[in-house]
């Protein structure tokens, strides 16, 4: 029952990829046949927030999102490692405990930091 | 507990006793499988449309809709059959390729996590032997596709939805990971079945008891953020941002990031049900046999919908209790509260195994 119908994991992954992107394209498909169509110059404007837009749409933007970015890649990196050591951590014994728990206390120590250096801080 | 593997060996046993080549009975069944995957698909978020907006009127003493069909019923037929029948208006200044990528990036993601879940005893399409990592790298890329719809619009409303999503789905996911380890420290394991089965003498709720407990928490609270629902629904702030990343989406193309979100809250219900419920496993109270005889009798696969509806129930509930936070509480809630108390978490939960503390 490990597998159904002993096809790899693979191929199912990549039909249930195929079947998402087919829903789409079906629905698309569906929507173009069936829906209503007209142009004009004022539809295609960007909707916004109702009133008519001024200036670039691609302004400059707070900085501020950017470093949660980069505190989420450092962190997501460090947690990649627990993973593995999750599954075998029953058979490493104590000495596989110790080590982790200065893994842990270095990752914490990073956040400590990054808090300490005012990055968590939303101005 | 009936095994379905039964029905679905049966089925491949006859296909190639039929004589069919190794390359053909594969294809039928890969369609098969994706068949089942659409329907269930649709069927769900069908389902969960409806769910939501009766809950949304009873929480608020209202009846929700009564007129399509009895009580309501057939109103999200029709509410679908109406999205399908808008106009696709293309817009100008638009990034074209990225704005129509973003749907298939988020729909994608979106079935392949829904292909993972355990539905019941031998009803599970993909099992890696990494199982629950693969669903959470796969619900990475569905970041992906929100960033996207936000960027391509060319529109400032939009762009900021985006940015919030991103940096709230981003920061809530390591929080949802440590929770999922935390539960990995106990199973021993990361292929989802081999999960379901080692909570066959208890859920792992009961069995961790306290890590366990505050980790079902954090995975619920993490949850919530994730799918942009309850009082973290910021980046589709309709005060302040109009409807967030999917304004300038137009009939099925906002269709397939409402079906989406609506997923995406089963999915994040059925993990949860998963990791900390027991999946398809029955209660078990040691002891009473009579009892545990009569929660054998009902179908794996009820338990697992049971399970999942519950816990969307609750982050449903979440919605209408609690008031929406600012982005500024909501990174620090993250940052400084959720994530240290998941990392002592899971450093509580090694203790419990290595101690054996836990049942």
């Amino acid at each position: 029952m490990n597998l159904l119908l002993e096809i790899g994991n693979g191929v199912l992954s990549i039909t249930a990829m195929l079947t998402g992107i087919g829903l789409v394209f079906a629905a698309l498909l569906i929507a173009k046949l069936i829906s209503p169509r007209s142009f004009s110059v004022k539809k295609s404007e960007p909707y916004e927030c109702g009133i008519p837009t001024r200036g670039e749409s691609m302004i400059q933007f707070k900085a501020g999102y950017y470093i949660f970015a980069i505190l989420f890649l450092i962190f997501d990196v460090e947690t990649i490692f627990l993973y593995p050591w999750s599954v075998v951590m029953r058979g490493l014994g104590p000495q596989g405990i110790l080590c982790i728990v200065i893994f842990m206390f270095v990752l914490i120590m990073g956040l400590a930091y990054a808090w300490r250096k005012g990055a968590l801080k939303w101005e | 507990m009936f095994n379905f593997g039964q029905w679905t060996a049966a089925f491949n046993s006859w296909l190639m006793g039929l004589g069919t080549p190794e390359w053909l009975g594969i294809t039928i069944e890969c369609v098969i499988i994706a068949v089942l995957i659409l329907l269930t698909y649709t069927v769900l978020a069908l389902f969960y449309i409806l769910y939501e907006r009766k809950l949304c009127a009873w929480f608020q003493c209202r009846l929700g809709p009564m007129r399509v069909g009895p009580w309501g019923l057939l109103q999200v037929f029709a509410d679908m059959f109406k999205i399908l029948i808008k106009e696709l208006i293309s817009l100008k200044d638009t990034d074209r390729f990225l704005f129509k990528l973003a749907p298939y990036i988020l729909i994608t993601s979106s079935v392949v996590m829904l292909a993972c879940l355990p539905w019941g005893n031998g009803l599970q399409i993909i099992n890696w032997n990494i199982g629950i990592f693969f669903v959470l790298a796969v619900s990475s890329v569905g970041v992906l596709g929100i960033l996207l719809a936000g960027w391509a619009s060319n529109n400032k409303y939009t762009l900021i939805g985006a940015m919030r999503s991103g940096a709230q789905m981003v920061s809530y996911e390591l929080s949802l990971g440590l929770s999922i380890i935390t539960i990995i420290v106990l199973s021993g394991t990361m292929n989802i079945n081999d999960i379901v089965l080692e909570q066959a003498n208890g859920w792992f709720i009961f069995k961790g008891h306290i890590p366990a407990i505050i980790a079902c928490i954090i995975y619920i609270i993490a949850a919530t953020a994730e799918t942009n629902r309850g009082p973290f629904d910021l980046p589709e702030a309709e005060h302040e941002l109009t409807a967030g990343y999917h304004t300038e989406y137009s009939g099925i193309h906002f269709g397939f990031f409402y079906l989406a979100e609506y997923l995406n809250l089963f999915i994040v219900s059925g993990i949860a049900s998963l990791m900390f419920l027991g999946g398809w496993m029955p209660l078990h109270i040691p002891g009473w046999d009579g009892f545990n005889a009569v929660m054998n009798w009902i179908p794996s696969i009820v338990w697992f919908i049971g399970k999942a509806f519950f816990i969307s129930f609750v982050i449903i509930w979440f919605k209408w209790t609690f008031p929406r936070v600012r982005i500024d509480q909501m990174l620090a809630f993250e940052w400084k509260y959720l994530m240290p108390f998941s990392l002592a978490n899971l450093l509580l939960m090694t203790l419990c195994v290595a101690f054996g503390w836990h049942f």
